[in-house]
């Protein structure tokens, strides 16, 4: 019944949508590109009158900046070779073992980042799971329900949290939150949910637990930004539409904004998702740094980014030094896929200008 | 949505989707309240653990030796400052310059190219950043140094100057370059004392909200600039950095350390918030009305 449903909707669901959201910015933009047709005519016949003395000065002026604009690609291009260079040691001695191998053993020289790549994902994915319900709905209250006169507050307020530098979190989290993690939460989460085997073990507070809730707390203000710009896209005229048809508010929410915004929102999942991937101190702070796999969440973890913060000083050796550097690489390119995954999503409700999006 | 207007269903239905309403508001109420938790619980516990300890010794010695009371962060706070002039010698003007590139010129493809590199090099862990700036600068000179340090923060500066610049650059209305254009003025002089000029106070807060970004990094830091026990002023030297010292605190074991650590994140994030909080009173002004 529910498939059906959602089958015939989907085409009217889909083109509404893209209509409706971007909507106001695609005005916009036809209207600035005929401004600037019009005008940058304008300024083409204003610069055939100017002098030729300044002509040499503008294409100096332009080949500078151009320079500095192309700086941008030559720096991600730098840290690429940056990376792959210093790692060529360890891709040639391990290659694809790396990846599935589990042993992480200095002194012989045997390197598997597979407790690393485990932790990553663990935490990270711990992380989402508290994140995304929070920040969607405190985006919904923002947006649709608080006061007027606190929406901007509100608003300025989880945007703070963003300021906050991880190495504070990680501070917090190990002085304030795993103390109240062991003494009350990881108590009751194992008599009420210890059946499950995720919450077993001894609990010391700092651990995988730990490391989720912390990076959750430092990746709501990404998601819940992002999800705030695509709902205040979405043209009052929607939800005008669904009210008049009879709908509660919950409903009007439901229909009229959040599935309108829905590719949106998962534009800023993904880019919380690449935070939380390379996020390190608050990390290395609280999760423990165990090169284990346990199922229980109360145990210790390591994660990719915590390895290199941990021991990349302390390598002694250039096989090991170089491992450290294959796991930044392989950071670095999943970060990359996530992140212009994710800028591809949110570029195409908000049309690329920042500026647009949010005027 | 199964509810059908005059179905024998109606009364039922409703009630539930009275209390779905009730529910949902009742959760985004509950979500908000949770997300800001955490920011008053950091707060409050910044202020009663560190600011007892902020004080003149604090401010004006170097640390002791490890198990030794005492001592303080005045390294370490010249030190950061150190890393990150640097820093933003290295950034604002590629961030700037960058920013013009895409306001001026790049309403092209190759424009668009440049916006979603920024945006992804955004993206990029630090540590990452860290290593690569490791292999160039520390491992070529052999020794750790403030100058390795500052220009790796100086690359997390740029994408996020450029973006501000360009938004703010673009809010400029072509009547004004057009008027300039007219009076004879070349384009690079228009650009740098007339457009650039008109969207200053929005480009230096792009620039503040870059600056108090890098300013709490801590992650890059470990293998650039490395920290640094006494007092350093030469940039080919390792440094101290305030980030480095909290985060060498905070796991060290001694209780002393573990206050002054408290401390000196209090002064880290004063700096951030002051930062932040010009930038919003700057950007809720005037021409910049509306803009973030």
């Amino acid at each position: 019944m529910s498939r059906t449903e959602n089958e015939m909707n989907s085409p009217e669901g889909i083109n509404p949508t893209q209509k409706a959201v971007t909507g106001i910015p695609a005005l916009a933009k036809t209207a600035t590109q005929r401004e600037t047709s019009a005008t940058s005519s304008v300024l083409e016949r204003i610069r055939q009158t100017q002098p030729r003395s300044s002509r040499f000065p503008d294409a100096t002026f332009r080949a500078v900046i151009l320079i500095t604009a192309i700086s941008v690609f030559a720096i991600v291009v730098f840290v690429a070779w940056e990376l792959i260079d210093k790692s060529r040691l360890s891709l040639h001695q391990f290659g694809l073992s790396f990846f599935y191998g589990h042993d992480w053993d200095p002194v012989n020289e045997v390197f598997g980042a597979v407790p690393f790549i485990y932790g990553t994902l663990v935490s990270s994915f711990l992380a989402l799971l508290i994140a995304i319900p929070l920040s969607v709905g405190v985006a919904v209250y923002i947006t649709e329900m608080c006061p007027v006169r606190l929406r901007a507050i509100i608003a300025f307020l989880v945007e703070l949290l963003a300021a906050i530098p991880s190495v504070i979190y990680g501070l917090w989290g190990i002085f304030v939150l795993a103390p109240l993690l062991r003494v009350y939460v990881e108590p009751f989460l194992a008599k009420t949910l210890g059946w499950t085997g995720f919450f077993s073990g001894p609990m010391y507070g700092l651990g995988m637990l730990a490391a989720g809730i912390i990076l959750s707390i430092m990746v709501i203000p990404i998601i819940a930004s992002i999800t705030r710009e695509v709902l205040t896209a979405v043209p009052q005229s929607q939800r005008e539409a669904v009210l008049a048809l009879g709908a509660t508010r919950w409903e009007m929410i439901r229909m009229g904004v959040l599935r309108n915004a829905r590719i949106g929102i998962i534009g800023g999942i993904i880019l919380g998702l690449g935070r939380a991937l390379g996020e390190t101190m608050a990390v290395t702070m609280v999760i423990g740094n165990r090169p284990e796999i346990s199922q229980s969440l109360f145990a210790g973890g390591y994660t990719m980014a915590s390895v290199i913060a941990n021991e990349f000083t302390e390598a002694t050796g250039d096989v090991y030094l170089s491992a450290l550097v294959e796991i930044g690489l392989a950071l670095f390119i999943v970060t990359l896929i996530v992140n212009a995954l994710a800028r591809l999503l949110v570029w195409s409700i908000t049309g690329g200008s920042a500026a647009r999006a949010r005027a | 949505m199964l509810n059908q207007p005059g179905s024998a269903q109606t009364a039922k239905l409703s009630l539930w989707r009275r209390f779905m309403n009730h529910a949902a508001t009742g959760f985004a109420v509950g979500a908000a309240i949770l997300v800001l938790a955490p920011l008053l619980a950091i707060f409050v516990y910044l202020l009663v653990k560190g600011a007892g300890s902020v004080n003149w010794a604090f401010l004006t010695q170097t640390p002791k030796p490890p198990g030794e009371l005492g001592g303080g962060m005045a390294n370490a706070m010249v030190g950061s400052a150190l890393i990150l002039a640097v820093a933003s010698v290295l950034g604002v003007p590629l961030g700037i310059g960058c920013g013009i590139y895409l306001a001026e010129y790049g309403r092209n493809r190759f424009g668009d190219l440049v916006r979603f590199t920024a945006d992804v090099l955004n993206g990029v862990p630090s540590i990452v950043i860290g290593i690569a700036v490791y292999g160039l600068i520390v491992l070529q000179q052999k020794h750790f140094s403030a100058f390795s340090g500052g220009v790796a923060l100086g690359i997390m500066m740029v994408p996020t100057i450029a973006r501000a610049t360009e938004e703010m650059l673009m809010m400029v209305p072509n009547v004004i370059r057009e008027a300039a254009l007219g009076l004879g003025i070349p384009k690079w002089r228009t650009t740098l004392s007339i457009t650039l000029r008109t969207a200053s106070a929005g480009v230096i807060t792009g620039c503040m909200l870059a600056f108090a970004r890098v300013a709490g990094e801590t992650a890059p830091l470990l293998f650039t600039a490395f920290g640094n026990q006494f007092w350093n002023l030469k940039l080919n030297q390792p440094t101290a950095a305030l980030s480095l010292q909290v985060f060498a605190y905070a796991i060290s074991p001694y209780e002393d350390w573990h206050r002054q650590a408290w401390a000196g994140a209090l002064i880290l994030i004063v700096m951030i918030v002051v930062a932040v909080a010009a930038v919003r009173i700057v950007t809720s002004r005037g021409m910049l009305k509306g803009t973030s």
